[in-house]
């Protein structure tokens, strides 16, 4: 199977992920879209490794991972706090940064 | 004997210091203290003429150097004074006259409670002026020049409260300044092109053709400026008409006898460079020529007493421009008729102040008449005056004009016969005001009338701190022209500063004389056909057109609103809505340009999160598709 169609299924897990950022109001879904973006981006990542016969791509999609584990601690924990506050995780209802 | 020239500028100077800052507790001794100091300055004059007489002719040059005042490198202004013959002349006619029109003063603003500032004016005054004659360099001379014209607009205004008097005295000095600006050039141009402002360096270099003679006409014109500005020159003679607002005296002694014969001056001591400079001598002699008949024929036409003898002070002063402008063949007369002139004419406003002061301060010459009967020694002091000025045989002014008169004939040529003439018309046309003057003041019915208040004036003679100066002054305006002409002294006297030529006159001396004498008397004739022989009207004729023209000064104001005010205005009106329009418009549309585009990037802040997210997402797209848009290509 060519490595093509990895990016092929990249391209297109990481276009539903930014569409699900763009259109769901849910902070939850919203965050697991952000993941699916991330993950969109290790698949290309690898695929590319693998295309190129390195581990450059491997190395690169290991970084990824570490810094969204580190992103769900930070992100979940800001949704339970706007959860408690606000009593809804509505990304539209937190709208207060504006001029 | 050099150390005493400053001690002439002392006395005044400190009076000034003294009486300005010396408070109310001076009031009732302030005027006797500026006297004092005045007569002190007149005392050391005549211990330094003395000594001066005691030399030899060639060795009459006094200098003292005081302290350097801006040594810069290769620019060397020094506080430096030199007394000739010419600066000795002018500092013996300053303090006499000064201190006699000190003493006039104490009786004339008795009644004034800032006496005692008024003095110190006069003191500072006399200081600027001392400095002015005294000066060794062009910029000291300009400190002075600066300093008389401050006392000038100080003294002039000095009854502020009066509007008339405020215009007056800014008008007097924003005009002045006009001829200040002309002196300033000229030293400047001076600087660069001799590099020293010394009378000692500048003008033995002119007279050598240190410069060409472009540069030199510059600075002779320039010059010339300056003196038209000072001495009420035409054309910017405007302001002497109006400065006739301040108190009498200072009308006699500044706007009369000393200050505004500081162009004279100034034309004098730089004869070199206008003998260098052909052109601008030229320019000299047409100003003084337009002024001689400019100031007369005001002086014929108005019915204010001390305007009239303001017309006259210019007349007078343009017979001692045009001298000057002759070079060495009038420069002696010049000085000569400065200082008769100076006596004579000190002493008609002096006269016509004691006559205001007897009749509750009139100055409409048709409200005057028969004025002899009720005050015999103003009549006559004021009628040897009158005598002097319109060059009545034997006195004072006889001498000095004739000489002016046969010096234009010396012109040569087709020159000589206009300057000639016009000398003498000038000389008629004296005759003529001033005895306008004469009768309508001393002759004649009594025209006077209760003023709005109801209170008719009195008549009275003057106070004898009044009359003294004017015996003392009309004894001078007698005796100096026949005094000056005894065995030449006056002529030799000066001509080793200011050199003399003899012209090339197409008639004799005494032809002259008696040209000058007949026209004299027709002068006279003609005025009392008009005014001695018939009653005068109190309130003035209409006239005809030029009468009506030289009421309003020949319409130099008229000129001057046309020529300058007008088109000031409107091209500050312009300039205005150009600011408004142009440049406002350009800042304000910017600054709105601004302002309206931000209020359409503001609405992209919504605070929504996916709206940022929008933008992000679109921000890489865009990005991206360029990166490869560019590397496609």
């Amino acid at each position: 199977m060519s490595p093509e169609n990895y990016l092929h299924l990249a391209a297109l897990l990481f276009t539903i992920g930014a569409c699900g950022v763009l259109v769901r109001r849910n902070a939850i879904v919203v965050f697991m879209c952000v993941e699916l973006m991330l993950n969109a981006g290790n698949l290309a990542l690898v695929a590319f490794s693998r295309m190129h016969g390195n581990l450059d791509g491997q190395i690169m999609a290991f970084f990824v991972m570490v810094v969204a584990a580190a992103e769900v601690v930070v992100g979940l924990a800001i949704i339970v706090m706007l959860y408690r506050s606000r009593h809804s995780a509505s990304v539209d209802d937190a709208s207060l940064m504006k001029l | 004997m050099e150390s005493l020239i400053g001690l002439l500028l002392a006395p005044p100077l400190l009076g000034a210091a003294v009486l300005l800052l010396g408070g109310r507790r001076l009031d009732r001794v302030g005027h006797w203290i500026g006297t004092a100091l005045a007569a002190t300055s007149f005392a050391v004059a005549v211990v330094l003429f003395a000594d001066l007489l005691g030399r030899d002719a060639g060795d009459r040059t006094l200098t003292q150097h005081l302290y350097s005042w801006i040594p810069v490198g290769g620019f060397q202004a020094d506080i430096a004074f030199r007394l000739d013959q010419l600066s000795m002349t002018f500092v013996l006619l300053i303090t006499s006259v000064g201190t006699l029109i000190h003493l006039y003063s104490v009786g004339y603003m008795e009644h004034d409670e800032r006496r005692r500032r008024f003095f110190g004016y006069l003191n500072l005054f006399l200081a600027a002026m001392l400095l002015l004659v005294l000066a060794d360099n062009y910029l000291l001379l300009y400190v002075g020049w600066e300093g008389v014209g401050l006392a000038s607009f100080l003294l002039i205004g000095f009854w502020q409260h009066k509007p008339s008097a405020a215009t007056a005295a800014k008008k007097a000095f924003v005009v002045n300044r006009v001829g200040d600006i002309g002196l300033a050039i000229a030293i400047l141009v001076m600087f660069t092109t001799f590099g020293t402002f010394a009378f000692g360096e500048v003008l033995p270099a002119a007279a050598e053709g240190g410069a060409t003679e472009t540069t030199m006409t510059l600075i002779g014109l320039m010059l010339l400026l300056a003196a038209c500005g000072k001495s009420a020159q035409v054309p910017l003679q405007s302001w002497l008409g109006d400065a006739m607002e301040g108190p009498t005296p200072v009308s006699a002694l500044i706007h009369a006898a000393t200050m505004v014969t500081a162009g004279v001056y100034l034309i004098v001591r730089s004869g070199a460079i206008f003998e260098a400079a052909p052109d601008a001598q030229t320019a000299v002699i047409v100003v003084g020529a337009v002024t001689l008949i400019f100031g007369a024929i005001v002086g014929c036409a108005k019915d204010d007493i001390k305007k009239a003898l303001a017309g006259s002070t210019m007349s007078q002063i343009g017979y001692m421009m045009l001298a000057a402008g002759l070079g060495p063949i009038g420069f002696v007369f010049a000085i000569m008729h400065l200082v008769t002139h100076g006596f004579f004419k000190a002493g008609l406003f002096l006269g016509a102040g004691s006559v205001m002061h007897g009749m509750n301060d009139e100055v409409d010459m048709r409200r005057y008449g028969g004025l002899r009967r009720y005050m015999p020694v103003t009549f006559v002091t004021f009628g040897l005056g009158y005598l002097a000025i319109i060059g009545f045989p034997y006195l004072s002014g006889f001498f000095s004009k004739d000489e002016i008169i046969y010096a234009a004939f010396g012109r040569g040529g087709a020159q000589g016969w206009i300057l000639g003439g016009v000398t003498l018309l000038g000389a008629g046309l004296t005759a003529y005001y001033m005895t306008r003057i004469m009768i309508l003041t001393f002759f004649g019915e009594k025209r006077w009338q209760p003023d709005a208040a109801g209170n008719e004036p009195h008549p009275h003679e003057s106070p004898r701190t009044m009359t003294i100066p004017m015996i003392v002054l009309a004894v001078g305006s007698v005796f100096a022209g026949f005094l000056f002409n005894l065995n030449h002294a006056f002529v030799d006297w000066l001509s080793p500063v200011t050199g003399i030529a003899e012209g090339d006159s197409p008639v004799s001396h005494l032809t002259v004389s008696i040209a000058a004498t007949t026209v004299m008397l027709i002068g006279v004739a003609i005025a009392w056909l008009q005014y001695g022989r018939r009653p005068v009207p109190d309130h003035a004729p209409t006239g005809r057109w030029v009468t009506r023209a030289a009421r309003r000064d020949l319409l130099q104001d008229d000129f001057n609103h046309a020529a300058f005010v007008l088109p000031g205005n409107y091209l500050t009106r312009g300039l205005v809505y150009v600011d408004h329009k142009l440049v406002d418009g350009v800042v304000n549309g910017t600054a709105a340009a601004f302002g309206g585009l931000s209020g359409r990037l503001r609405r992209v802040q919504n605070g929504y999160a996916r709206s940022y997210a929008v933008s992000m997402f679109g921000g890489a797209a865009l990005l991206i598709a360029v990166t490869l848009l560019m590397r496609a290509v």
